[in-house]
């Protein structure tokens, strides 16, 4: 089918046009990436496969800057990936990818090389979201657009755009889950193993946590960080299961460090409790599939932020909009959403999934 | 062993430039693979290329090289994204950090120690002057205060070093390790593991801001460069340190006051991380526990390209701050082309064994001993 063209041109005469828009996004929706592509790649439409009319469809070729922390857990691999995949299938954008830093001076390095070189657009997933707000308001004053993903500026002029996961929601989500499964339980022993405790994101994540389980009456009895890594996760979680001799439920932020997490439960023969993984990595949900382990569930927080961040720096520097919303402009925050993944709904998420 | 110690006086030098940079003056107690350049022996008549290698010229030269084919290649491979002044001045601001850190770095592995804690020192200091920042001390009062804190709580730091090294007798190795674990922990307690943000406008105007088109951390980062050169290579401090680090014992015997010296190096490393945690400060806006993780490793690293010997007894800051701007410029160029950051830290490696190899060629031709 074919859609009659949206081709932008200036503000003014696309707010006259919105009618039009609304009635050609509703019959749109039909034929964008929503649907499942043949190749099996699902990870966003790309011009090469783009129907007329969509935003897919070529535009004016753009550069866009990528910089994101050091690929030191597969999350955070997976991010870098899963962009420079999008990236390719377009072929109006020439990604300009800054490699993985966790020094935030070599990452304002970057950054400022970028709006040297005058990039259209920068999609930035700071290490320290804070630390990165000078540099990034420096960009937007050079009129380059930042969209910033994961971790948050601590001034919101220093974004077009932020695409966020929902770490409080999945605070939420794991709580509420734990409650589904122990609630009835008199004073059941929960337990708590963070990622890395000086990241605002951590805080979130444990705020939604407590204020879940709150509504079923339960506490966090024992909580431990560790770092995202296997190892970090093997020794705190052997550390807790020392401290408590017997658990109901144990959350653990991050199914990266929930490999080590799981090795600690093995060698210690532990399984009196449920676990609740945080991420949704591959392996963590096979292992759900499985059903033979004490890991039940986990809770996503999805790796393709930077590819979704892509996508609307596309859209930004190529005057375009979401083409699913009224609004002529492209959205000034997007927030992922922090489902729960078991048994019952593994398959839906297994494709989309990153490998640890 | 002992030598007569005779006071030399820098008036026997030759020339005001880098004379004998890196080498101790005649007739201080010396380490056996330094060069000795003594006025006394060398002859008029004799060359160019002999005072040129004598006042440590060529081992300069080769870093220069170095620095130079780095921006060869950049300019090659990035063209006018590399080679023009927007670039010339991000390389400088990145430098600028490490920079700082390397000059008080040179004059402690000079004087035979060493100080791990470097980095851990500058996240403290950062997270104890946002502290003030956030909890609006330095807004009722002036912003020097956090300057002031900084500078302080380095300052302290570098003297707990100091002591436990000299009066202790712990390795500097050891005991800086200590340091460097226990400053990161106070200052995740200080912080409550949060990254502090500074919105005090008077700090932010003057650290953050550029004169003439030049950031002011980069003149700062100038200025103690100079300051350290003149100290090291210009002063009974500098002479001092070079004795200390190249012979102790003769030192002691010489009169010199070693622990009270070797307290004092690790006090003055120490307010280099105060000045470089109010150069982070300023230029990430933020104070945190997570700052100058693992910086004392790209610190060390510049200080020995630079040419300066682990073992003591030589330093040199021009080396360093050559050593400095040739990892920030490959950093730069490894930017511009987006490549991976791995094949530059095994480039990295690299180049420190190719650099002390060549040192320690190099001093084994010109070796007098």
């Amino acid at each position: 089918m074919t859609v009659k063209s949206l081709k932008k041109r200036s503000t003014p005469t696309r707010i006259v046009g919105s009618g039009v828009a609304v009635v050609a996004v509703l019959a749109m929706s039909a034929c964008t990436s929503n649907e499942a592509e043949d190749d099996g790649d699902e990870r966003g439409g790309g011009s090469a496969q783009a129907e007329a009319g969509s935003n897919d469809e070529a535009g004016d070729t753009v550069v866009i800057g990528f910089s994101a922390p050091a690929a030191d857990h597969g999350w955070m691999a997976s991010i870098t990936e899963a962009t420079e995949q999008v990236a390719g299938q377009y072929d109006d954008v020439e990604l300009k990818v800054a490699t993985g830093t966790n020094d935030v001076n070599v990452q304002i390095q970057q950054v400022e090389t970028f709006i040297n070189e005058g990039v259209d657009a920068i999609v930035l997933l700071p290490f320290d979201g804070a630390a990165m707000t000078k540099v990034a308001l420096k960009a937007m004053d050079a009129g380059i657009p930042v969209v910033n993903v994961d971790r948050e500026f601590s001034d919101p002029n220093a974004a077009r755009v932020t695409v966020l996961g929902d770490n409080y929601g999945m605070g939420v989500s794991a709580g509420t889950y734990i409650c589904e499964q122990v609630g009835d339980k008199a004073g059941a022993v929960v337990a708590e193993i963070a990622g890395i405790d000086s990241l605002p994101l951590t805080q979130d994540r444990s705020r939604g946590f407590k204020d879940a389980l709150a509504e079923c009456g339960l506490d966090v009895d024992n909580r431990v960080a560790a770092d995202f890594t296997v190892e970090g996760g093997e020794e705190a979680a052997s550390n807790l299961l020392q401290a408590e001799p017997k658990i109901d439920a144990v959350w653990n932020h991050d199914d990266d460090q929930g490999v080590g997490v799981l090795a600690a439960i093995e060698n210690a023969n532990r399984d009196e409790f449920i676990m609740v993984g945080g991420a949704g990595s591959a392996n963590a949900m096979r292992a759900i599939k499985d059903g033979d382990s004490v890991l039940k569930a986990t809770v996503i927080y999805p790796s393709t932020q930077g590819a979704d961040g892509l996508k609307l720096a596309r859209l930004l520097a190529q005057d375009r909009a979401v083409s699913d919303l009224v609004e002529v402009e492209v959205p000034r925050q997007v927030q992922l959403y922090a489902p729960v993944v078991t048994a019952d709904n593994v398959d839906q998420y297994l494709d989309t999934a990153f490998e640890s | 062993m002992t030598e007569h110690v005779q006071a030399s006086s820098s008036k026997d030098r030759e020339s005001p430039s880098a004379a004998g940079e890196g080498v101790p003056p005649a007739g201080t107690a010396s380490h056996q693979t330094m060069v000795v350049d003594d006025p006394t022996t060398r002859s008029r008549g004799q060359g160019v290329l002999q005072w040129l290698s004598a006042v440590g010229f060529f081992r300069i030269l080769g870093l220069v090289v170095a620095l130079v084919v780095i921006c060869v290649v950049g300019a090659l491979t990035a063209g006018s994204n590399f080679a023009n002044s927007d670039n010339a001045l991000t390389i400088l601001r990145g430098a600028a950090v490490v920079g700082v850190l390397s000059v008080g770095m040179t004059f402690v592995i000079t004087g035979g120690g060493i100080d791990l804690s470097v980095g851990a020192i500058l996240a403290l200091s950062s997270v104890w002057c946002t502290t003030l920042a956030t909890q609006t001390m330095a807004r009722d009062n002036h912003w020097l205060v956090m300057v002031f804190v900084a500078l302080a709580v380095g300052a302290g730091c570098g003297l707990v070093n100091g002591l436990l090294v000299s009066y202790g007798r712990i390795v500097p190795f050891v005991a800086t390790l200590a340091m460097l674990i226990a400053a990161r922990g106070l200052a995740e307690i200080l912080s409550d593991k949060k990254t502090q943000i500074v919105d005090v406008d008077g700090f932010t105007d003057v650290f953050a801001s550029d004169y003439l088109g030049i950031d002011f951390s980069i003149y700062l980062f100038a200025l103690v460069a100079v300051v350290g050169w003149v100290l090291l290579n210009r002063t009974t401090f500098g002479r001092r340190t070079f004795a200390v680090g190249g012979n102790p014992e003769a030192a002691r015997l010489a009169g010199i006051n070693v622990r009270r010296h070797t307290v004092l190096l690790y006090v003055l490393v120490g307010i280099c991380c105060g000045i470089a945690a109010l150069m982070l400060v300023a230029r990430t806006t933020t104070g945190t526990s997570t700052h100058g993780t693992l910086i004392e490793l790209d610190v060390i690293a510049a200080v020995v390209i630079g040419g300066t010997l682990l073992a003591g007894g030589r330093g040199t800051i021009t080396g360093t701050v050559l050593g400095v701007l040739i990892f920030t410029t490959l950093t730069n160029v490894f930017i511009q082309n987006q490549r991976d950051s791995s094949e530059q830290s095994v480039l990295k490696g690299a180049v420190i064994v190719a650099a002390v190899l060549l040192q320690q060629w190099l001093a084994s031709r010109k070796s007098t001993t």
